[in-house]
């Protein structure tokens, strides 16, 4: 191991080892991927269900499948990967400190950094279930990881709180292993995960699903003995007189990511109050010069493909900054307006799109803050202008919708861009 | 199994475990007899954590003797237990006239319990020793000796100290009843057999008015517990420099806005009836009080950043509403102590070292050990370390080099000194407790699979018999279904 090296990435997830492979093919010298677990992939080891490589490998894999060809391709490139190994600090002039109990204490110094921790899951302190604090409550990414990876059974009979993805693969997961998933309940009066998770993961397993409903209350001195549920109306408020006590010895949270960025605000990088994540040009450069981010921790992806995407280009831009290949840029800023909740990029470099010839494509990624049930519109405005216009047949918050802009199309923006959806 | 011992003590938190501490000091076989798995359990580990200074108790009173000498106590005694203790002082917040006339009573309160200090600050003062105040706040009373500190830290402190100086401390052990003959105690019953002694003391916080029952002692005593809840809030998000009060009430000191020892922001708590005294449930009105009551002292508190809520439970004695610290006068050999509610954990020291008195004054011929060592070190704290510091830790045991728990950068050093330490931690929040592990923003979500492995490993237990918090809390119940071969 080095103390410099021309690009360092934190995280060996899907959004990590993307990164490293094109800083390395774009001609960066030393590459290395620092990694806290004790296997590099990031949740994907964890995450056996297929649903992953659509896009990039036009094939349905399970996650261990998807990352192993990352894995190995970095591994051919000669990236070092250095394992459990957390990250503990990063300046804004990049320097980082880590840790392991192999080789103690380390310090190193990079031409360019990209973040790439990934996210966490909110807990039950965030929402505030009440109620006794007994074991067998349990986010759903942590009973993953038991089940699959360390092969233990946390529970017999379980209530999930949450219709995100996770609890719902989950919900089938611990159905195969031979558990009783009482019921899933969910706050909203729609879905928050894919439907495709819905009908294979629930309808296909019988497991009922209750919308617009909530824990109120665990029940259990030692181990969760029962959950209190209760309805809520359209403004989310308990309706009195709806309690209903369910018997189980588990609950299991899905009720949101949030994205990883303690590290990122120790260096300096500022964060977009929608997303939880680093503001980023489509070059996924942060504010601070040198710094990139890709992933769930600059915004909750619904597909890794996208994620591994990301990562991509924040490792080539971070290679063409170690080589002195990158200017330092003016920007627009690509604005959430009507209907929009998040944006990704929050800005462009107003180089890469006044180049009329040139036709590069950029990423944009967006949720919507409500359901649109039929043909919705999506488009790009220079203020009453309409540089770019595509169509979908519906849009939903659950689902991230991502947009291939051609950047001659912006051409000829005048100023700050705004994003918007519309019914028309 | 030694059955044998001068004087037991019943209950090891805070009031029970400092008392150890003091009478490790002399020539005495002494048993701690605690019913849980593990020291101060609760209240001593689920309160405001503040050492107070000492002016709200009326003047004459118990709690206003031993809360004034307590928090002057403390101040020595936490560097000597390390036991991590912020010198924050604390204010009671005006927010009209007629609450400044109440500041100016307390003021006169402090000078009649000798509370050193004590000053009423304008709301310019104010507002630069806490710019989170709300903007409508007048005035303040300032008291600079009240201090807050980690209460369960505070607890294990004593205990591994006075283990260390040859106390005897055994867990899941409850006390059922007293061997009594001819007027005088001569042993306890407990759920793990009978053990010989002269005196005992009776420091049973919440189940103190059952024990002394059955010694026949103080028979009209009754504890009713009363609820207090809380909420943290993540310290990226907020953070305050001083305990915070509104004026208080009939109804007691009022809810407030304070910091942790570790930075965190935590207000509370409310006072609520309680289903029973190990009733520790949290309730949505009984937060939104909270969280409505704090706002009114910090407006910008927002219900997004909170990690974490408990509940403590009051020992709220009847009577007049005083400690009852006192040598039993129906029954020879029992010191009892009753009604240690707030601010119990600031009178502690005070307490523990009144008991020495009246165990002098029973007659104890008190010689003291030669090789007393009244000093404990803390564990190491790689959160708190410089990188130089941590450099040095990890060279010495690599264990220090691998994060458990990532938001507060706890280690496997930690959680294995935690495992072995004087006065063990053999769960899960046994450790949460001693290192603070699980306690950020993720809430142990990262680091539950990683703590199973370890107590597995460390205790030679299987998975499935890895506990939260004891017996019937278990974590994981079986392995994942068994392949055919
Ligand atoms: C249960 C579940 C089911 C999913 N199902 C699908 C699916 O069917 N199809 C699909 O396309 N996508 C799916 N996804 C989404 C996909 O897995 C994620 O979008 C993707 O893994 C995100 O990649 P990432 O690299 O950004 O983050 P991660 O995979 O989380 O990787 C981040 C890495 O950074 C490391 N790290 C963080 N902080 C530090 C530090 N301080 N020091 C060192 N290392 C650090 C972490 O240990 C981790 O390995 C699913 C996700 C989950 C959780
Ligand atoms: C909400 C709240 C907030 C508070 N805030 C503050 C504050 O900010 N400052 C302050 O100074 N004070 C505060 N207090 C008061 C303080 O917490 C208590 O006075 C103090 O913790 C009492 O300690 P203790 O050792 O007497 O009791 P406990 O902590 O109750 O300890 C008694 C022990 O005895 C054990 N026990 C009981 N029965 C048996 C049995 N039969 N056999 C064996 N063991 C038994 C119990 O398990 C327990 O561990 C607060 C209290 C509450 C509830």
């Amino acid at each position: 191991m080095n103390t410099t090296y021309d690009v360092v990435v934190v995280g060996a997830g899907p959004a990590g080892l993307a990164a490293a492979i094109e800083a390395k093919k774009t001609g960066a010298g030393d590459v290395l991927i620092i990694e806290r677990n004790d296997e590099p992939g990031g949740i994907l080891p964890q995450c056996i269900h297929n649903g992953f490589g659509s896009v990039i490998f036009k094939k349905d894999l399970p996650g261990p499948a998807y990352a192993y060809n990352f894995i190995e391709e970095a591994k051919t490139l000669g990236i070092e990967i250095v394992l459990d190994t957390m990250v503990l600090n990063i300046t804004p002039d990049k320097k980082i400190t880590a840790a392991n109990s192999r080789d103690g204490f380390l310090e190193f110094e990079a031409g360019a950094i990209i973040l790439a921790m990934g996210c966490r899951e909110r807990t039950r302190a965030n929402i505030r279930v009440p109620g006794d604090r007994p074991a067998g409550v349990f986010t759903a990414g942590t009973v993953q990881r038991l089940v699959n990876i360390e092969g233990l059974m946390p529970g017999k009979n379980f209530v999930i709180l949450g219709s995100g993805d996770i609890g719902m693969i989950m919900a089938r997961r611990l159905t195969l292993e031979g558990a009783n998933v009482l019921k899933v309940v969910e706050l909203m009066p729609c879905l928050t995960g894919l439907r495709r998770n819905y009908v294979q993961c629930l309808q296909d397993f019988n497991i009922p699903l209750s919308l617009s409903t909530t824990i109120k209350r665990i029940i259990g001195k030692k181990r969760v003995e029962a959950v209190e549920t209760v309805k809520v109306d359209e403004s989310l408020n308990p309706i009195s007189g709806t309690q209903e006590t369910i018997a189980c010895d588990s609950l299991l949270l899905s009720v949101g990511l949030i994205p990883e960025n303690e590290l990122s605000k120790k260096a300096g990088v500022i964060l977009d109050p929608l997303t939880g994540g680093p503001a980023v040009d489509e070059n996924m450069a942060t504010n601070i010069n040198g710094i990139y981010a890709a992933g769930n921790v600059v915004t909750i992806y619904d597909l890794v493909d996208y994620v591994s995407k990301a990562g991509m280009i924040a490792g080539t831009n971070a290679a063409l900054y170690t080589m002195g290949k990158s200017s330092s840029p003016k920007y627009y800023r690509l604005i959430p307006g009507d209907g929009v909740r998040s944006v990704v990029p929050q800005r462009i470099n107003t180089s890469n799109i006044a180049l009329k010839s040139s036709s590069t494509e950029i990423l944009i990624e967006l949720r919507v803050l409500h359901e649109f049930d039929s043909k919705v519109f999506i488009d790009i405005m220079d203020g009453d202008k309409v540089l770019y216009s595509h169509m979908e047949k519906y849009a939903r918050p659950a689902e991230m919708i991502t947009l291939r802009v051609d950047t001659s199309k912006l051409a000829g923006a005048t100023g700050d861009l705004t994003v918007v959806v519309s019914s028309k | 199994m030694k059955n044998k011992y001068d004087v037991v003590i019943i209950g090891s938190g805070i009031i029970g475990s400092l008392t150890a501490r003091y009478l490790s000091r002399y020539n005495l076989s002494v048993l701690v007899v605690e019913k849980e798995i593990d020291v101060g359990m609760c209240p001593s580990s689920a309160n405001s954590a503040i050492i107070h200074a000492g002016y709200d108790p009326k003047p004459g009173t118990m709690k206003a003797e031993m809360n004034a000498k307590g928090n002057r106590i403390w101040h020595s005694l936490a560097p000597e237990l390390g036991i991590v203790f912020e010198k924050t002082g604390s204010l009671v917040v005006a927010t009209s006239e007629d609450d400044v006339s109440k500041l100016k009573q307390l003021q006169e309160q402090a000078a009649a319990n000798n509370i050193p200090g004590v000053e009423i600050l304008d709301k310019e003062q104010l507002k630069t020793r806490e710019p989170l105040i709300n903007p409508e706040a007048v005035a303040a009373l300032w008291a600079p000796t009240a201090a807050v500190l980690d209460p369960f830290g505070a607890v294990l402190a004593a205990a591994e100290n006075a283990v260390a100086n040859g106390v005897t401390y055994l867990f899941e052990t409850e006390f059922t009843d007293f061997i009594i003959d001819s007027g005088r105690i001569t042993g306890i019953r407990t759920t793990k057999g009978d053990f010989i002694c002269r005196r005992v003391i009776n420091a049973a916080g919440l189940y103190a008015d059952e024990v002394t029952r059955k010694a026949g002692a103080r028979i009209d005593f009754s504890i009713t517990p009363r609820k207090g809840s809380y909420l943290i809030f993540d310290p990226m998000k907020i953070t305050l420099k001083n305990v915070i009060f509104p004026v208080p009430s009939e109804m007691g000191k009022g809810i407030l806005a304070s910091t942790t020892t570790h930075g965190n922001v935590l207000i509370g708590p409310n006072n609520e009836a309680c289903d029973g005294k190990n009733d520790t449930a949290t309730g949505e009105d009984g937060l939104m009080e909270v969280f409505n009551g704090a706002k009114r002292l910090i407006p910008s508190l927002d219900l997004k950043n909170v990690i974490a809520q408990y509940c403590g439970v009051r020992a709220k004695g009847n009577g007049t509403g005083d400690f009852i610290v006192e040598k039993a006068s129906e029954v020879q050999g029992l010191i009892n102590l009753l009604g240690i509610e707030s601010p119990g954990f600031a009178s502690a020291p005070a307490i523990a070292l009144r008991v020495i008195e009246l165990l002098k004054e029973s007659g104890e011929k008190l010689e003291e050990k030669p090789d007393w060592n009244p000093v404990r070190k803390p564990f190491p704290h790689f959160h708190r370390m410089s990188n130089v510091e941590r450099k040095k830790l990890i060279a010495k045991n690599p264990a220090y080099g691998r994060i458990v728990c990532r938001c507060e950068e706890i280690t496997e050093g930690e959680i294995l000194d935690a495992i072995h330490s004087p006065v063990p931690a053999r769960t899960y929040d046994g450790i949460k407790r001693r290192t603070w592990m699980g306690t950020g923003r993720c809430q142990g979500a990262f680091d539950y699979p990683r703590v199973i492995a370890i107590l597995s490993r460390e205790l030679g237990i299987p998975a499935e018999e890895v506990t939260k918090k004891g017996k019937g809390s278990e974590l994981v119940y079986r392995g994942t279904k068994e392949c055919a071969q």
